[in-house]
């Protein structure tokens, strides 16, 4: 397998001459392999016949002594690719069967024709970057523009806030002084409607105490079987609803118990005494419909009159009142399961119809209070209102100037701006220094893709890469994010947005903005560089 | 694009775990799946108490022919009698078959697992009592006694006891009834298969047996799991039989558990389950059943190898006891001393849902005994082409040809080696398989000339789901045909998989194989090409809706079977099919690579398998070594693991740890979830990307080497990756060592699993012999722990005294592109100063070295000073450009001089290089061709 090294003959513009290397050895390293000497290993390990140079076995450990084959696990081989740019590639790529280098070389023995395609790869390239220099030089120019706009852009901003922050303080002032014509006008209306409603409070409280005799009354008409103006335990027992210890049967002794020592009760101390032990279990023995005894309230209602009602009932029936809802609260606490189990039909409870009812309208005079007072409040907060979206529009500004729009704020004409790209699947919307959304084509809801966070940190891809963050979160991962990059161009226009990794998109950006300035124009033909 | 394709996969995920993976946490939702006591037949036999056995042989039943011995089991309580048929065969290996005698129904007879009928050897009766009938097996050592009441065999060599057979008394064998109350015969099954037409003349038998029920216990008739109803018509018809192995405390096997190589004790906990099941983010240290079953168990002691071989695809479920498992070593130690104490014995039991009892006794005595028995009944492991045995690089999912190409590209840009790239559900139109995504892979053809360029492959997955969809060709076709698994109700049977609704190819139909294979012709399958390969994911058959995310065991095959019957069997022949299809589709002329993801006895014939959805966490990093240790006892040597884990993201230490593991895997490749971050190997920070690098090359540097053992598995059915106690069976300390293993008989690897290593302990085992670190070169003696420091570049690797290990070192981007480079031979001479080795080569992708003897066998041997290499198999020719680049010899002294002698006599000299720090003398280029004979002598 001793294979001879093959000498390349070269033809290099620049030099016009020949020169004869080794194979796989570059031209500034050529001076390395002298035939006529042995060979020193570049890493100077070790010195060898120069005919173990390129003999398809390993004896240098950087494998500098078989440049031109696989035989060395680090070496290089050098494609000098004449018309393209030359490069190294792994030496385990000779002859391995895969045409790497534009001009063949690296495959000299493997089977494989290789076609030297340099010269069109060159000439590829040469226009490839004459398309990419005239691009610069537009997109320079238009950048130029975008400064000066985002310039101007900036000094209306700064007008404008200027503006603003006067036209504020003018509504401070009027904001303060309306806030004090509000509260004049709020004195006498809270005066009144307090009067007015401590009167209500009375009338209820009496008609209360009425509904309850009335209640009272009719109970013990029907208790009262056998109309003899008493009720007797036997009569009780007709109600067993009463009955306390919860085995559904009001027993005789219970009913004793409820009468205390007497052996029936009449009117009076019914009402007086044992109706108020009864009453919230008591069940009427027909219910009443409604309505009637609804229109009965309002009637009783009017009715009352204006003096204060009797102290009687004044003692009588707020306190009850207390202790029914402390019970009921008792109880709840007790066994909150009670709660769920449906209730036998409720005793009448006079107090709920009596609340139910609206407190009568204010009279004229305290309405007029009423209504000044409302209209400074009005006033008032249009005032305020105005003055917060004021701020908010201040706010805004302020935050919008603060963005770092580039070094020349060439990017500030992207602001506000929305680029959509539609994909097969999605259309992705990028909203500059705002927000990226992706939205499916064939319905769906939109998912954020991260909202603008800032520039890329590094000082390389400072204003090249935009990070927009903390979008919507992804099943069992992170919070989407994407990264925009920034490509001079003379539009502007998404032209690529991809996931490349779960939930972390990348969307491509071209723009004038981030188009540097160009060099120069070289004067000479750039042909002239054949290597 | 891509993020579409999460999305909606993900929206199907989610249905899809409607019924199933609700509980997306992190590890394996048990509920999902029985225990013991939910599976009423393994409830029900493990109730039976041992010592009470009803079976009795009637002895006066016996009859012997040439090839078997036949004598009827009664069962005394239920007087159902069964047919026992005994065999002894060659190779020193015993069959038993018990079925009914007079069955309501035939039962299921696993079909295709066999590789041919076994050659029998004749028994003859040497000696006979009342009770019992001795018989010789004319080509074995050992005799079988026939014990009649109660019915138990033990099998004898030189008159101790190996094993015996109900021997506890445990033998459970449902024999066939009518319901309880059921008015006339059981309706017969429909279809067209055997089961059926015998079922017809047996009714007359219905009264009688019907008659003597004793088990109308609840799941006997009728069986619920969960929200699934299992109607069971045929009622109970489970099987199981006990084994006593005494003088055995280590038995192996039984895979696939997510477990120590070693067996576990079973008693008090739950049995080993083998049942093929797509188990969710799957528990390690546990026996729950995953997704292959092989019913082999291997018995070891420092005397001799046994195995029994349960040839039963139903559900099965393994108990194991042993009367030293709860004694302290110091009580072991007293027994030992006192002289007495009992024999330590492992006894196993099996039990079986359905079929019949047809167990092989594989009676060793070595271990390589077991493994060529073994093979001789299920076959070999299929020769991988030898791209396979390079790294693959998958991930669910590369988004689209862009993607695909990108990646290639990646590997060239990083220097590293790849061989395939794959490509997930996600490429397929709406997991149409056998289709392509036309937004995503419009040009496949395109794309696989691309990667042709490289001398890459690709391998696309296609799962035995399939979608019903009226305008899906394959579906449409299978439809009419009808060759779907279908309800107990005849029609086709639907279920909840990846495309939605989904049938399921009954692939134990041959016509449904023979139509599957065809479907792989590049005519029918488009966009596919001569690189593309194939993956076969769910074939347990994984069904998200289905009891344990499996088939109702009520659905009807092909015949009348229950998929009862068949169960673990069904991903057999989705493997069997794709592996044919891929042959057929050359002509005959190209060997498959398929994976597949279920296994059962005898799949090493068609490929590769992996252990499934594993996690990227340490532990699932650790197990993956008995896991694929336990399978290659078995056959199945073409077994790797999820490189970095499928679920969760891997730190980077763990990602290249995997990757140093994985080079040191017989199946290499990596593999992650789609809601995992990209994790191409380039994407690791540049002080892991380094050791990862490095890991990969020595895996392509050893290829050759792996090539050469595949090849001895495929001829010989050695395990390519073994545990310690194969190549040291009388070295006790190996027995339950599951973290280091051996690569043929050279290599003995512990590789680093730990987070935050600096250094492992390693078994060096054998008296007398010497190890070479093969980074360091350095020797170290046996046997001794080690004590070896370790740094993130560590893969601990040591080639044994006596070997010697080919290599190609020219590592390229493909194993395709290394194929005809040259090879450098190392040799690790023993403290006898000998060593030998082999070194196999074809071309690497067909079938010619069988069928026209195109290969090389080449044999290294180094013995007094000299390494000769000669030609192991004169049968093989092979011409290959491939030539002797170095010699490596470890452990060897300065010499004068180096001759080499070639076959025409001719006499050249060597230049040497001699490093007296490591012993190691490295011989320059003997240039020869790999495949003359020649020799080399250090003077």
């Amino acid at each position: 397998m001793f294979l001879p090294p093959l000498l390349l003959l070269l033809s290099v513009a620049t030099a016009a001459v020949e020169v004869k290397r080794p194979r796989g050895v570059s031209l500034t390293n050529h001076h390395f392999y002298d035939k006529n000497k042995p060979f020193t290993c570049l890493d100077g390990s070790s010195t060898i016949p120069f005919d173990q140079v390129n003999d398809d076995y390993c004896d240098c450990q950087d494998g500098s002594d078989e440049p031109g084959t696989a035989a060395c696990p680090e070496g290089r081989f050098h494609c000098t690719n004449a018309g393209y740019k030359p490069h190294y590639i792994p030496s385990n790529r000779v002859n391995d069967g895969i045409c790497d280098c534009c001009d063949a070389t690296d495959e000299y023995n493997s089977g494989v024709n290789c076609e030297n395609t340099c010269r069109e790869m060159g000439r590829k390239e040469k226009e490839t970057l004459e398309q990419m220099a005239e691009v610069a030089r537009e997109g320079f120019r238009l950048k130029k523009i975008l400064i000066e706009e985002g310039k101007k852009g900036q000094e209306e901003k700064r007008n404008r806030l200027l503006g603003l922050q006067e036209s504020k303080k003018a509504l401070e002032e009027q904001v303060a002084m309306l806030r004090t014509v509000k509260e004049e006008a709020e004195k006498p209306e809270k005066e009144f409607k307090e009067r007015h409603q401590k009167l209500w409070e009375e009338q209820q409280a009496a008609a209360r105490a009425a509904r309850d005799r009335e209640q009272a009354a009719s109970a013990f008409q029907e208790l009262d079987d056998n109309t003899d103006g008493v009720i007797s335990v036997a009569e009780l027992q007709t109600h067993p609803e009463l009955d306390p210890d919860g085995d559904g049967a009001l027993s005789e002794a219970e009913a004793q118990a409820l009468l205390g020592d007497a052996l029936q009760v009449d009117a009076a101390s019914f009402r007086e005494g044992l109706w108020a032990a009864i009453k919230d279990k008591y069940r009427q023995e027909a219910l009443p419909t409604v309505p009637p005894l609804a229109e009965a309230t309002t009637e009783m209602m009017l009715e009352v009159p204006e003096e204060p009602s009797p102290a009687e009932d004044e003692d009588e029936v707020p306190g009850l009142e207390e202790e029914t809802e402390e019970d009921e609260e008792d109880e709840e606490e007790e066994s909150p399961e009670d709660d769920k189990e449906p209730l036998p039909p409720q005793p009448v409870k006079v107090d709920e119809e009596v609340e139910k009812d609206k407190m009568p309208p204010y009279d004229e005079r305290t309405q007029a209070y009423i209504d000044a007072a409302q209209e400074a409040r009005d006033h008032f907060e249009e005032a305020e209102k105005s003055l917060t979206e004021m701020e908010e529009s201040i706010r805004n500004l302020e935050q919008e100037m603060a963005l770092d729009l580039g070094p020349s704020g060439e990017f500030s004409y992207l602001f506000g701006q929305c680029y959509e790209l539609s994909t097969n699947e999605y259309i992705y919307r990028l909203c500059p220094f705002n927000r990226v959304t992706q939205k499916p084509n064939h319905g769906g809801s939109e998912t954020n893709l991260g909202t603008w966070g800032s520039w890329d940190a590094s000082e390389e891809e400072k204003f090249r890469i935009m990070h927009y963050e903390h979008g919507t979160g992804c099943w069992q991962g992170p919070n989407r994010s994407t990264k925009v990059k920034l490509v001079c161009g003379k539009e502007t226009v998404v032209t690529s947005a991809t996931e490349p990794s779960r939930c972390e998109y990348l969307i491509e950006l071209v723009t004038p903005a981030a188009c540097q300035e160009p060099p120069p124009e070289s004067p000479g033909d750039p042909d002239h560089d054949e290597l | 694009m891509a993020a579409a394709a999460r999305r909606r996969s993900q929206a199907e995920l989610a249905l899809a775990c409607l019924g199933l993976c609700l509980s997306a946490a992190l590890a394996v939702d048990r509920s999902n799946f029985k225990t013991c006591d939910q599976s009423s037949f393994c409830k029900r036999q493990r109730s039976i108490q041992p010592g009470s056995s009803p079976y009795r042989a009637l002895l006066d039943s016996l009859e012997l022919t040439p090839d078997a011995l036949t004598v009827h089991l009664v069962n005394e309580v239920t007087k159902v009698v069964l047919l026992l048929e005994l065999q002894g065969l060659q190779g020193n290996m015993t069959r038993i078959r018990i079925d009914e005698l007079k069955p309501l129904r035939p039962r299921y007879r696993v079909p295709d697992v066999l590789v041919a009928d076994p050659p029998t050897a004749r028994l003859s009766i040497s000696g006979r009592d009342e009770n019992s009938v001795e018989l010789t097996v004319a080509e074995g050592p050992y005799k079988i006694i026939l014990t009649g009441r109660p019915f138990r065999l033990d099998l004898l060599e030189n008159r101790s006891l190996v094993l015996s057979v109900n021997a506890r008394g445990l033998m459970v064998f449902e024999h066939q009834r009518l319901p309880r109350n059921s008015e006339g015969p059981q309706e017969p099954a429909e279809g067209d298969g055997t089961p059926d037409e015998e079922a017809a003349g047996k009714t007359d038998k219905s009264e009688e047996n019907r008659g003597k029920d004793d088990s109308d216990e609840p799941g006997a008739w009728e069986e619920m799991f969960k929200t699934h109803s299992d109607s069971k018509p045929f009622g109970p018809t489970s099987v199981g039989l006990d084994f006593s192995l005494p003088g055995m405390e280590h038995v192996y096997g039984i895979p696939e558990h997510a477990d120590n190589l070693r067996l576990k004790v079973t008693e008090g906990g739950e049995p080993y389950r083998l049942y093929n099941l797509d188990v969710f983010q799957y528990e390690l240290y546990n026996p729950m059943a995953l997704y292959a079953s092989v019913p082999v168990l291997w018995a070891h002691s420092v005397h001799r190898d046994l195995g029994i071989f349960w040839l039963n695809a139903a559900e099965t479920w393994v108990d194991i006891s042993s009367n030293t498992a709860g004694k302290t070593l110091f009580g072991k130690m007293l027994d030992y001393l006192q002289g007495g104490g009992e024999t330590p014995q492992t006894d196993v039991r099996w039990m079986s849902e359905s079929g019949v009892i047809d167990v092989f006794l594989l009676l060793g005595p070595a271990v390589s005994d077991i493994f060529r028995q073994y093979a001789s009944l299920t076959g070999t492991q299929a020769l991988p082409p030898l791209f396979s045995l390079g790294y693959h690089q998958s991930r669910w999912n590369y988004r689209d040809e862009a993607d695909v190409i990108d990646v290639d590209q990646g590997f060239d840009n990083h220097d590293i080696p790849c061989d395939v790239i794959w490509l997930d559900i996600e490429h397929a139109d709406g997991k149409r398989y056998f289709t392509w995504d036309s937004s995503r892979f419009p040009q496949p053809l395109t794309m696989l000339g691309h990667l042709a360029g490289k001398r890459r492959k690709l391998v696309t997955i296609v799962d035995p789901h399939i979608k019903v969809d009226s305008g899906y060709r394959v579906h449409e076709e299978l439809q009419s045909l009808g060759l779907y698994v279908k309800t107990r109700d005849g029609s086709d049977y639907e279920g909840w998989c990846w495309p939605g609704s989904v049938s399921y190819p009954d692939f134990t139909n041959v016509k449904m194989r023979d139509w599957w294979a065809n479907m792989f012709s590049f005519d029918k399958y488009e966009g596919s090409a001569s690189n593309l390969y194939v993956w076969n994911d769910m074939n347990e058959p994984s069904v998200f809706n289905g009891p344990e995310v499996t088939m109702l065991k009520d659905a009807r095959h092909h015949g009348g079977w229950e998929h009862r019957d068949v169960h673990n069997i069904y991903g057999f022949y989705v493997h069997m099919a794709t592996a044919e299809g891929l042959i057929q589709r050359s002509g005959g002329v190209e060997r498959p690579f398929v994976l597949a993801r279920a296994a059962f006895a005898g799949s090493q014939r068609f490929g590769a398998i992996w252990t499934g959805d594993n996690a990227a966490e340490w532990d699932h990093l650790k197990i993956s070594i008995p896991m694929c240790l336990s399978l290659g006892l078995v056959g199945l040597s073409f077994c790797g693991a999820d490189i970095g884990g499928f679920f969760k993201n891997p730190e980077p230490e763990l990602q290249l740890r995997w990757y140093q593991v994985g080079a040191y895997q017989p199946f290499y490749r990596a593999h992650s979830h789609m809601d995992t971050g990209r994790r191409e190997p380039w994407l690791l920070p540049p002080e892991y990307l380094g050791p990862l690098r490095d890991a990969l090359r020595q895996r392509y540097a050893l290829l050759p080497f792996w090539y050469t053992l595949f090849y001895r598995a495929h001829r010989d059915g050695h395990p390519v990756m073994r545990p310690l106690w194969v190549q040291y069976p009388k070295d006790v300390t190996t027995f339950s060592q599951d973290d280091q293993y051996m690569l043929g008989d050279s290599l003995l690897v512990h590789p680093v699993t730990e987070p935050g290593a600096r250094g492992v302990q390693v078994y060096l085992p054998g008296q007398g012999e010497v190890w070479y670190d093969v980074q360091s070169y350095q020797k170290h003696h046996g046997p001794q722990t080690l004590y070896l420091p370790v740094t993130l570049s560590s893969i601990p690797v040591f080639q044994r005294g006596g070997t010697i290990v080919p290599r190609w070192e020219r590592v390229r981007r493909s194993s395709d592109c290394m194929k005809d480079d040259p090879i450098t031979l190392y040799v690790a001479i023993s403290p006898q100063g000998t060593a030998e080795g082999e070194l196999y080569l074809d071309d690497g992708h067909t079938f010619n070295y069988q069928t026209q003897n195109e290969y090389l066998l080449r044999k290294f041997t180094f013995s007094g000073n000299t390494l000769t290499s000669s030609s192991a198999d004169p049968q093989g020719h092979f011409e290959t450009p491939i030539w002797i680049e170095r010699v490596v010899i470890l452990g060897a002294g300065k010499p004068a001089s180096v001759l080499l002698q070639t076959e025409d006599m001719l006499e050249s000299v060597l230049s040497f290089h001699h490093n007296a720090e490591t012993s190691v003398l490295t011989l320059r280029k003997p240039g020869v061709p790999v495949a003359a004979d020649w020799s080399i002598h250090l003077r």
